[in-house]
């Protein structure tokens, strides 16, 4: 009797305008893997997922035949390891290490960086505006030459990296500063025009005017002054 | 094997070079050690690593792998004829692992710390019980991991092994300074069983620094306000 193929019972708990839950989708639909998606309230958490993210309690959680992995940047490579088409990690074993690297680098420097621009104003905006630019730097100078960060082809750093693209330039509409402006930064709005022309990209990242208005919500509710 | 030109920016006293050190152990990979001075950091160091200008650097053939666990699993892959796999074999066990790799440096490495940088008994008591919750949690998770074998890994240490047995020798002097014990038989049995397997590891055992050198070299990081 055949094996049923890996793809069968994939399940993913997460959050619609979350950039870690939405990049578990990007790669799960760059691999063709059928999932169903089951969208959490954040502030009323499923026992669901209390239950099989008990350490962190929080989006997105990856189930596979019952066994629930947690962590983006796990996920996606426990993704990449199990279906094994359109590979997201470069094959090199010093190519998938600088992947691996990049991929850090968005999210515990930029990603924490970036995020404390929202609630600040003045001169205390203004530092970590300039602190946010000197992180982006380095990406900037990583995809001169290159369509994307994996070459040719959308991989790793790229599906991690559109939390910069959709949500991190997405928010300076509403906050008001212009965090990742063109002409300091022409090889990352080259990289986003690229990005845009990916199907898959289209289909998985929130849907512009929703997202804006979901993110205006949340900074009223945080009582943060917009432009 | 090939005498590959392998180098290793770091120091003694370093978790983090460590469990660069363990791995290329493992790997039976010789490699010239560079040591940082204290207080500085060398040409070499700021060149290889521009981004966090920190140790560990691994330079393999001049191209330089930076963050400890990205170095480990670099070892792994790039050496994958030489010595035991670092990394289990099945996707589902490395998600495991590097999510309980992740949790270590993110959650218990900093409550661990924070017992070091504490003012005041209040902050101090407060840092050592977020330690003991978080132990907890890693001595369920080495039940978990380990499903009645010697080390995290299996029968042999492996990724998450070195993740946080590289923090024994600290591990103790926090324990001497706060004059509290952690991994005793009572609260961690299991783990306190693996510490000693783990330190007697002979890939391990020449490396793990002298626990009085540690604790004079703790003094001169983390020196106590003058009464």
């Amino acid at each position: 009797m055949a094996e049923r193929s890996e793809s069968e019972e994939v399940k993913l708990l997460g959050m619609w305008a979350s950039p870690f839950s939405r990049r578990i989708e990007i790669a799960l639909t760059l691999k063709g893997v059928s999932y169903e998606f089951s969208e959490e309230d954040i502030t009323n958490k499923s026992s669901l997922l209390l239950q099989l993210n008990p350490v962190y309690k929080m989006i997105p959680v990856l189930v596979h035949n019952g066994k629930p992995i947690s962590e983006s940047l796990v996920i996606l490579e426990y993704i990449d390891e199990t279906w094994r088409d359109n590979p997201i990690l470069p094959q090199d074993p010093y190519e998938k290490a600088m992947a691996r690297f990049w991929a850090k680098f968005v999210d515990e420097q930029i990603y924490v960086t970036a995020m404390k621009v929202v609630g600040k104003i003045g001169e205390e905006r203004d530092a970590v505006v300039e602190a946010t630019r000197d992180l982006l730097m380095f990406l900037e100078k990583e995809l001169v030459g290159k369509d994307f960060f994996g070459g040719r082809s959308l991989g790793f750093v790229d599906i991690v990296a559109t939390l910069v693209a959709f949500w991190l330039m997405r928010t300076e509409e509403i906050v008001g500063v212009k965090v990742v402006p063109v002409d300091k930064f022409p090889e990352i709005h080259r990289w986003v025009k690229n990005l845009l022309g990916n199907d898959v990209i289209k289909k998985c990242i929130p849907p512009e005017d929703e997202h804006l208005q979901y993110i205006r919500a949340r900074m009223e509710k945080l009582n943060v002054k917009s432009a | 094997m090939a005498t590959d030109d392998v180098k290793l920016i770091g120091s003694w006293a370093s978790v983090f070079v460590m469990r660069a050190r363990i791995a290329l152990h493992l790997k039976s990979i010789s490699y010239e050690f560079l040591q940082e001075t204290f207080g500085s950091k060398s040409e070499l160091l700021l060149k290889s690593n521009p981004v966090h200008k920190k140790m560990p650097v691994l330079i393999h053939a001049d191209k330089p792998v930076c963050e400890s666990n990205i170095i480990v699993q670099y070892i792994d892959e790039a050496w994958t004829s030489s010595g035991p796999s670092i990394l289990p074999s099945h996707p589902y066990d490395r998600a495991i692992a590097r999510f309980w790799a992740a949790y270590i440096d993110d959650q218990w490495f900093i409550s661990l710390r924070s017992i070091l940088t504490a003012q005041g008994e209040e902050e101090k008591n407060a840092a050592i019980a977020q330690v003991e919750e978080r132990t907890e949690i890693l001595e369920k998770a080495f039940i978990d991991c380990s499903k009645g074998k010697p080390f995290f890994n299996g029968d042999h240490i492996g990724y998450l092994d070195i993740a946080l047995g590289s923090f024994l020798g600290w591990w103790r002097v926090v324990e001497l300074d706060a004059n509290h014990k952690f991994l005793d038989e009572t609260k961690a049995p299991s783990l306190a069983k693996w510490a000693e397997r783990f330190c007697d590891d002979p890939a391990v055992k020449p490396i793990m620094p002298e626990i009085t050198k540690l604790a004079e070299f703790a003094r001169k990081l983390f020196p106590k306000p003058q009464a």
